[in-house]
């Protein structure tokens, strides 16, 4: 593609062929946008819908309260899974059979029960264990809480979300570091680093390209299955607060129309932020100093052949002709 | 050009490996100067990388010793009886010995400066800037300094492998080893890295070089030991055994190679 052209060649004559028609595809666009626009008209007509209840309450305070509850639990119970995971993802790698073998029954537990399940348990964890105290086994006791008072509501809600998660992402670590070569944990032992140091500065910065796209996946997911915090009974989230004013007012459609709304905004909020984070971790594979991109080289190449605009920006990255 | 002082800088005696049951090392004896370029060649299969691995403690040592400037390698001799390091007493004998890999390993995350201050800086606790200085000199003398910026997915296999000889040379070991260093490569990329392990070499560093590079060895090497089926078949100057090999599998594979 690098043209070492030194004299003048005459200019070359593009082949232009005439492309191949595909009807087919004219065919199910036309029935796609068909469908699309039939939609987007009852959209509008369908009173039902009650676009002004929509608009009542999309800014209600309940709601926005709700919005910031779920927010909030969305957000601790990640910190908490993700803290947990690294934690039984190192686990499950340890020379220490003990260590290894309590990391997979973790994961066999809480993978291996619903979290709807889990939710209603935290919630009557009181009634389980009325006191918590600290002491020697069948000896003397330092000091005894009631349970509840520790256990509340939000944080039975964040700990049976949190754990629950926490087995899942447990694994999506675990492929992150395997999926990183070999080599490297060698070239690193190779310097002398410590077993810390190539954990947390050569393994998991790179393992991370491989662990954000399905932990980000799973935090969209956590943002939705916080609404069954109810079971807890957590009363306070975006669901729970929809679903109140609709038994209030008798409209169930337009209050599932604003959570909606609320669930989408956050998510679509999330995906920006995930896209920064995986061109964070992605430096130095998916994502080369843009810096270096010679837009010029990249315009004279595609001027030369419409096909090499095709060519990914990658290549256009190396002005040397001695890089692959 | 070998400097001879009392010891050996690196010795290593009756090292045998087993994977299993697998007898890979079958009682290797091998002597390293100081400032001395030892190279090792032989079929591959023959052992020649795992006994460099067992240099450095990639690979553990199932019988002998090894000992790098009179200290052993790996363990703690207490009265006779051969007590394991600990993970961190072996991460500080590794550090005055640089290896360098077929495969380059240099860390795709970090630029080439980057892969060469890491363990200047969070190894040996060197100041950012210090490190910085002395990265760039390595980059300039193994001719990279204008792709300092550059991530290895953005370098030829010949430049990683030359960041990557620079990244062991920044602990400033007393011993460089190369693991077939050229093997990965492709052809017309050889000779850069070569010419870089031959200032090395001339520069005084004791290196041990497992490679295919005959003439390598014959332009700079001290010492060749041909190794096969796990034993040192033959040692001795460089000239004298490519000349005139003793051992009939010597000749069989130089005769294949040359």
């Amino acid at each position: 593609m690098d043209s070492h052209q030194e004299k003048p060649e005459a200019p070359v004559v593009l082949n232009n062929p005439v492309p191949v028609r595909h009807p087919g595809r004219w065919i199910s666009a036309i029935i796609i946008l068909g469908v699309l626009a039939l939609f987007l008209q009852s959209l509008v007509t369908n009173p039902n819908f009650r676009w002004d209840i929509v608009g009542t309450y999309i800014l209600d305070t309940k709601v926005v309260q709700g919005v910031g509850w779920t927010l909030l639990l969305t957000v601790a119970s990640m910190v908490l899974a993700i803290v947990l995971a690294i934690l039984l993802a190192f686990m499950r790698q340890s020379e220490n059979p003990v260590f290894r073998w309590s990391s997979w029954a973790w994961v066999w537990f809480f993978r291996g029960t619903p979290v709807y399940t889990q939710l209603v348990f935290w919630g009557l964890i009181a009634v389980l264990y009325p006191k918590i105290t600290a002491g020697i086994p069948f000896g003397p006791e330092w000091f005894a809480v009631d349970t509840s008072t520790v256990i509340t509501t939000t944080a039975a809600a964040i700990l049976g979300l949190g754990l629950n998660e926490s087995a899942y992402l447990a694994e999506i670590f675990r492929a992150g570091l395997k999926s990183v070569d070999r080599g490297q944990e060698e070239a690193a032992e190779a310097l002398g680093m410590g077993k810390t140091k190539i954990m947390w500065r050569i393994i998991l910065p790179q393992a991370m390209r491989v662990i954000v796209p399905p932990t980000g996946n799973e935090t969209i997911g956590m943002l939705k299955t916080t609404s069954l915090v109810l079971a807890v009974p957590f009363t306070l989230d975006l669901t729970f607060a929809t679903n109140t004013l609709a038994n209030r007012t008798y409209l169930p459609v337009p209050l599932l129309i604003v959570a909606a709304i609320w669930y989408l905004v956050i998510t679509s909020l999330l995906m920006v932020g995930q896209h920064f984070i995986e061109a964070y971790y992605g430096k130095g594979v998916d994502n080369l100093a843009p810096a270096t991109i010679n837009p010029a080289a990249a315009k004279a190449a595609a001027a030369v052949a419409p096909s090499a605009a095709a060519e990914p920006a990658l290549k256009m990255d190396f002005p040397e002709e001695e890089a692959k | 050009m070998t400097i001879t002082t009392e010891t050996p800088l690196v010795r290593i005696e009756g090292l045998h490996k087993f994977y299993g049951q697998h007898h890979v090392l079958r009682g290797i004896d091998l002597e390293v100067n100081r400032g001395e370029v030892s190279v090792v060649i032989g079929p591959s299969g023959s052992g020649k990388s795992t006994m460099l691995r067992c240099v450095n403690l990639l690979e553990t040592i199932s019988a002998g010793r090894i000992s790098v400037d009179g200290q052993l390698i790996g363990y703690r001799d207490v009265k006779g009886r051969l007590h394991d390091l600990k993970t961190k007493e072996i991460a500080a004998q590794r550090r005055e010995i640089g290896m360098v890999f077929q495969r380059f390993n240099l860390f795709p995350h970090k630029t080439a400066l980057y892969n060469i201050m890491e363990a200047p800086v969070h190894v040996k606790g060197q100041s950012r800037d210090a490190a910085r200085k002395r990265a760039m000199e390595l980059l300039d003398r193994v001719g990279l300094a204008d792709h300092a910026g550059h991530y290895p997915s953005q370098l030829s296999g010949g430049q990683q492998q030359r960041v990557a000889i620079a990244r062991a040379l920044a602990m400033d070991p007393e011993l460089m080893l190369f693991d077939e260093p050229t093997s990965a490569l492709d052809p017309e990329l050889v000779g850069d890295v070569l010419n870089v392990m031959k200032d090395l070499a001339r520069s005084g560093m004791t290196m041990i070089v497992v490679t295919h590079e005959i003439g390598f060895a014959r332009e700079v090497g001290d010492r060749l030991t041909f190794m096969d089926g796990g034993v040192v078949v033959e040692s001795g100057d460089p000239q004298e055994v490519l000349a005139n090999p003793q051992h009939p599998r010597t000749k069989e594979f130089l005769s294949r190679v040359l």
